[in-house]
Parts: C-alpha cells; sequence; structure tokens
C-alpha cells in the first residue's frame, strides 16, 4: 500500500520537514497546533490569576481604581491597541503568504508584524517613564495625595489603595510587555528562517504558532486596555 | 496540503476594521455614564473584540480538529470557574 506512512518510514521522496515520528505531514501540523494551544490555555490561566486578583481589589477599593485609572494616559493606551491590532493583521496576512507561497509578501509582513511590537513597547516605555516622574510605582517614594475620587466631591483617594492599583497595573502590563518581547524575539527568528527560504505552502507551521501567540497577546492587551485605562472615565 | 484554514484576505481586513470600530467605540462608551454598566459594556465590547480574533485571525471557525474547539472551551470554562468562584466567596465574605 503505498501510502504516506510507507513513504515516511522509508524516508524516500518525502518531505525533509516531516520528522520520523510522524506518519503524515497533516498530523505532525495538527499535533503542534493541539501543543500550542495547550500552552495558551495554560497562558490564560496564568493571566487568569492576575486578572482575578484585579477583579478583587477593583470590587473593594473602586474609589481609588477610578481615580487612580484616570491618571493613565487614555490617547496612548487607545493607540497602543490599535497598533497591536494592526500588527495582529500583518500576522494573519504573513501566514497567509508562507500558506500561499509569497516571498516578498511574507518578509513584509513579518518585518512589519516586529515594527509595530517595538512601537508598542516604545509607547508603553514613554507610559512607564511617566509613571516614574508622576511617583505612581509603588514603593517607598509612591505618591498620590489629595487626588479627588471620581463623582466624591471633597473626598480623597486614599494613597495606600490607589498603589494597590498601580502594584497591578505594573505586573500585568509588565507580564504583557514580557509577552511581547518575547513575541518579537520569535518573529524575528521565523524572519531569519523565512529569508532562508524555509517555509513552504506544506510546511509552514512555525509561522502559524507564532501567530497563535501573537494574536493570544493581543487579546490579553484587549481585555487589560478597557479594565485598567478605561475605569469610570465620564465626566 | 490541499485543504486551507485561511479565510480570504477580504476577511481579515473586514474583521481589523472592526476591530478598529471596536477599539474607538469602547473609548467613546467610556466617556458616557451608564452608571454600573459602563464595566459590563467594556467587558462586552473587548469580549467581542477578543471573538473576533480567535476566531477569524487565530483560524478556530476553519479549525477541522475538534479537540482544538475543546480545548478553547474548556480554557474559558476553567477561567469562569476561576473568576466565578472566588467572586462568590469574596462577595460573600463579612470583612471589613
Amino acid at each position: 500500500m503505498p501510502d504516506s506512512q510507507t513513504v515516511a518510514v522509508s524516508g524516500e521522496g518525502h518531505n525533509p520537514a516531516l520528522l520520523h515520528h510522524f506518519a503524515t505531514e497533516e498530523q505532525q501540523r495538527n499535533s503542534a497546533s493541539l501543543g500550542m494551544w495547550i500552552f495558551l490555555a495554560t497562558e490564560v490561566m496564568f493571566f487568569g490569576g492576575l486578572f482575578c486578583a484585579y477583579l478583587i481589589y477593583r470590587l473593594k477599593y473602586f474609589a481609588e481604581f477610578s481615580a487612580a485609572s484616570k491618571t493613565l494616559a487614555l490617547s496612548l493606551g487607545a493607540t497602543n491597541t490599535a497598533v497591536l491590532i494592526c500588527s495582529s493583521l500583518t500576522v494573519v496576512l504573513a501566514v497567509y503568504a508562507a500558506q500561499h507561497a509569497k516571498r516578498s509578501m511574507l518578509l513584509g509582513n513579518l518585518i512589519l508584524t516586529i515594527i509595530l511590537g517595538f512601537v508598542f513597547l516604545g509607547i508603553k516605555a514613554v507610559e512607564y517613564n511617566e509613571k516614574f516622574e508622576k511617583h505612581h510605582v509603588p514603593g517607598p517614594s509612591f505618591q498620590f495625595n489629595e487626588v479627588n475620587v471620581p463623582g466624591h466631591p471633597g473626598q480623597y483617594a486614599n494613597p495606600s489603595h490607589a498603589q494597590i492599583f498601580f502594584a497591578l497595573y505594573f505586573v500585568m502590563t509588565g507580564l504583557h510587555a514580557l509577552h511581547m518581547i518575547i513575541g518579537i524575539g520569535i518573529f524575528v527568528w521565523l524572519l531569519t528562517a523565512a529569508w532562508k527560504g524555509r517555509f513552504t505552502p506544506e510546511y509552514n507551521t512555525p509561522v502559524e504558532m507564532g501567530g497563535l501567540y501573537w494574536h493570544f497577546v493581543d487579546i490579553i492587551w484587549i481585555y487589560l486596555f478597557p479594565l485598567l485605562y478605561l475605569i469610570d472615565r465620564h465626566p | 496540503m490541499s485543504e486551507h484554514s485561511s479565510s480570504p484576505l477580504k476577511t481579515y481586513v473586514t474583521i481589523w476594521l472592526t476591530l478598529l470600530a471596536g477599539t474607538a467605540l469602547t473609548v467613546y462608551a467610556a466617556t458616557v455614564d451608564l452608571g454600573n454598566f459602563n464595566a459590563a459594556v467594556a467587558l462586552t465590547i473587548a469580549s467581542c473584540k477578543a471573538l473576533l480574533v480567535a476566531l477569524f485571525f487565530m483560524h478556530i471557525r476553519g479549525a477541522s480538529e475538534r479537540l482544538i474547539k475543546l480545548v478553547v472551551i474548556t480554557t474559558v470554562f476553567f477561567l469562569l470557574i476561576l473568576l466565578a468562584l472566588s467572586m462568590a466567596d469574596y462577595g460573600t465574605r463579612a470583612w471589613s
């Protein structure tokens, strides 16, 4: 029976990218895909713990959370959301290009994704810098004195409660930024591999898996943006 | 491989524009005083955006493997257990 299994075992005439312990290319691709999704599931639970902590403290110290949220730069946060959404488009175009053997489209979109990743981190750095200047970084130099609670004139936010908001802000956005840095690393590696012509319509699993990771990081930010920046914004 | 899970390029651009519009909408909605519903509206828009990314950009919609859909649904289910049971605990405590 000259099916693909026989071909794989004999090692003749099969795709060199097909590892010997897989019967077919489709099985290899599906295994990688399932493994990636299970990894993303662990990542969801990883971030889930932080979202849970955020939720508990937001309900407990809502006044301080809304006062502290108003000090974040809304325009920069919204711009970063748009930047990440654009990068998700370039990623999905890169996957499409890899599947359809469009070399320049693949390289171009991988480069654009890396650039957009750096733009995101640059804007984040500007925001972090502002936090240091305003002494909004949790620690001994933290200051949040005489900040009014929105909707309650004359009532000041409790600085130690506001500090919890900023601690969550730095841990959540910091962990997200770490994922962005790793994502950029993955895409630089994909770019060098694509440059060498390693990806074909038959074998492009790394591009697809890197894409899944990037989209996941985008989804995390889609939740972080309204939860951190948009608490009680109305005048 | 003959089958491709990729949707056509037109779909990608449509989803991309919808996601950008969703971002503008969520920023606008935050400036309107809806009382307790502000958070609900923000989370609904965020979840719609996340769903669009997952279905069309991460290709869950065209996934041939049912196992992947099972993993995704299980993940969301366990995340909701984490959040819901924690809220049930803290929400009914008589502290401070």
